[in-house]
């Protein structure tokens, strides 16, 4: 006798328990604690808050330890939570001029003002595993200097003295929030930066990439690179002036790229730009390239067709989100639909069977 | 630090009613208000991350947040069934954050949302059916840019559509679309009915408030009551709602839609309704099916 499932609601909650108990993982080895996560795998934080579009290491670092290390889940974790947030208001734009750099790279010039920074970077390491990481030994304190207390200037502005950059021209429009407004198309630029800056990492870099290798090439130099803290300001109505609410730590990557020029424009250095929370260098240079590629019809260039220059298909399938969302809803049960194909495709070979058979009778006998 | 160290308890304090907050519930009632004016038409929406995941119901889950009241009664389905994992967790979600009535009686509930169906039982005024959208747009696997598809709707373009159906014909002698089989609503706009078998597709012109959400793709749309909606076909290839050619092998019905189950590993095949309320109320009347057993005698 055939009983009808039931017991959806038991499965998931027996479900529910076992998953907790695989994310701690052996109780014989100490519990992971949230410090630790954020002090020490800081740039998976770093990942977390970007693409959950919220700065806040610590809960971060506790969807990391949540999600057993999932970054998309983990991202996922800091989405849910960020829209349940009331919005006091916007801050001011940060000036990244004021940063106070970690980090600060130029690829276009040998030696800049403000000097290079290398910074906590991988970039020079030998990727050779560290057996001795395994032995968990004493890390050797770094050499420290005093930082130089001037203002770091950026380098696209020295190519902007001679004219030899497009000027970015300074806008006092109200940018668009994509987090409360449906997004719709054509997307202006700041609306697109704030995609790209949320959008998966791995998306952008493949997106980046392919502008690299040809498809609507538009090679790129890295002007700078700077990783540090800005602060961050917000006016308060009551006090009629603006107050530091705190600090983040962001990337910002200006690349400079050819231009051709045109009829009316003389050949000039174009931009791209990427600017992400916490330390995320590989993000915001492929942001950059991936905002010049973008750029195409403002700056006068062909449509090439290539995916960089699509902002339609660029920004509908950048979040990482919506798309393991919608990818691996495809687990759910499907049974009806599946059950009105069937239906289909037995009627459809039914009938294709029966003129095949018309057609070409007694087969069968003429093959014995 | 305070905010990471809280109770389950001061947690759910924490949010409002049926979760959204008010602001996000009134944004999202002006688009279903707009889309009750326009029938069919898909209004675009600020649709937010909700805490399950994208394509998992959450533009349905939004409409439903904005529709439901205290004194609500919520039935949540799955493929016809309220047992299945999914409407079982969106259930949960509605008693846990809105505190609401919940039942698996269509009959008893004023607000059903469903996901690939339409309740076997005539909805009457007063109930909202609440339809969970993948990919709301009818166009869209003909065409794939939202620019274009939305110029076409504005256009009333809908040939391509048409020349889709007619490619079916030459092909493979039929439509070949089994389910989000399109429908035309007051002769104006083509729309997705969601992906519920072509079976359920007469069901649309009913009593209840229809409304679709679509939480990925940030549109709802939405048919009122007593709407003309009207499945596409052509005068010599009609439309037709089919179902499997059986009876339920548990209630005996043969005007529900039936789910295939394989029995073992031979192949032999059992059909049961899928919308389970209907199936269970049958039983409950007294109405046995071809391998049913009698209500009272499976009790015992």
């Amino acid at each position: 006798m055939y009983v009808a499932v039931k017991g959806g609601e038991r499965a998931i909650d027996n479900a529910h328990a076992w998953l907790a108990e695989e994310r701690r993982g052996d109780q014989a080895v100490s519990e992971l604690s949230i410090e630790q996560i954020r002090n020490q795998l800081t740039l998976a934080v770093n990942r977390v808050m970007a693409e959950g579009s919220l700065f806040d290491p610590d809960l971060a670092a506790l969807a990391i330890k949540q999600s057993r290390g999932d970054m998309i889940e983990a991202i996922f974790l800091m989405r849910a939570y960020r829209t349940t947030l009331p919005r006091f208001g916007y801050s001011r734009p940060i000036e990244t001029a004021n940063m106070a750099c970690d980090r600060r790279v130029s690829a276009t010039f040998k030696d800049v003002p403000g000097g290079q920074i290398l910074g906590p970077t991988f970039d020079y390491t030998h990727r050779l595993l560290d057996f001795a990481l395994a032995a968990e030994g004493e890390v050797p304190e770094a050499p420290t200097v005093t930082a130089a207390s001037e203002r770091i200037p950026h380098v696209a502005e020295f190519l902007n003295q001679e004219g030899l950059i497009q000027t970015e021209t300074p806008s006092e429009a109200v940018p668009p929030d994509l987090t409360r407004e449906p997004l719709e198309l054509p997307a202006d630029r700041a609306l697109r930066l704030q995609s790209l800056t949320r959008g998966d990492e791995g998306f952008v870099l493949g997106m980046a990439y392919s502008t690299q290798r040809g498809y609507a090439r538009n090679h790129a130099f890295v002007g700078e690179l700077r990783i540090g803290t800005v602060d961050v300001e917000m006016d308060i109505p009551e006090l009629g002036f603006a107050i530091d609410i705190g600090e983040i730590e962001v990337t910002e990557c200006e690349t400079v790229n050819q231009f051709t020029g045109s009829k009316t424009e003389p050949p000039q250095f174009t931009r791209g730009y990427g600017l992400v929370f916490g330390q995320s260098e590989r993000k915001s240079i492929s942001m950059a390239l991936v905002d010049r590629a973008l750029r195409w019809k403002e700056l006068g260039e062909d449509n090439l067709g290539a995916p960089a220059q699509d902002e339609e298909f660029v920004l509908y399938h950048c979040d990482n989100i919506q798309a393991t969302g919608f990818l691996e809803h495809i687990k759910l049960p499907h049974y009806v639909d599946f059950q009105s194909e069937l239906e289909l495709i037995r009627k459809l070979r039914r009938e294709a069977l029966e003129t095949v058979a018309g057609q070409v009778p007694n087969v069968a006998e003429a093959a014995e | 630090m305070t905010h990471l160290y809280t109770t389950p308890e001061a947690e759910m304090n924490a949010y409002n009613f049926a979760y959204l907050d008010e602001q996000t519930k009134r944004m999202i009632r002006r688009a279903i208000l707009k889309g009750l004016a326009i029938p069919g038409y898909q209004v675009p929406f600020a649709s937010r991350e909700m805490p399950m995941p994208y394509g998992w119901g959450t533009g349905g889950v939004q409409v439903s947040a904005a529709v439901l009241m205290p004194e609500d009664t919520l039935k949540v389905i799955d493929q016809g069934a309220d047992d299945t994992t999914n409407a079982v967790s969106i259930r949960k979600f509605f008693e846990k954050t809105a505190g609401i009535a919940t039942t698996e009686q269509t009959t008893k509930a004023s607000v059903i949302q469903t996901r690939h169906r339409i309740p076997e039982a005539a909805l009457s005024e007063g109930q909202i059916l609440v339809y969970q959208v993948p990919i709301p747009e009818p166009l869209r696997f003909l065409e794939p840019s939202e620019v274009e598809t939305r110029k076409m709707h504005s256009l009333e373009e809908y040939g391509l559509m048409h020349v889709k159906l007619y490619e079916d014909i030459s092909r493979h002698g039929a439509i070949a679309t089994a389910y989000a089989y399109p429908v035309k609503v007051e002769e104006r706009y083509v729309m997705d009915p969601s992906p519920i078998p072509k079976f359920d597709n007469p069901k649309m012109e009913m009593a209840a408030i229809q409304l679709f959400g679509a939480g990925r793709e940030q549109r709802i749309y939405a048919i009122p009551p007593y709407t003309q909606v009207v499945s596409l076909d052509f005068d010599d290839f009609p439309f037709e709602a089919s179902k499997a050619d059986h009876a339920c092998d548990l209630c005996g019905a043969d005007d529900s839609y039936l789910d295939e189950v394989i029995m073992d590993d031979k192949g032999t095949r059992m059909f049961v309704c899928s919308d389970t309320d209907y199936c269970a109320a049958r039983r409950h009347a007294g109405h046995v099916g071809a391998q049913g057993i009698p209500e009272k005698e499976s009790v015992i």
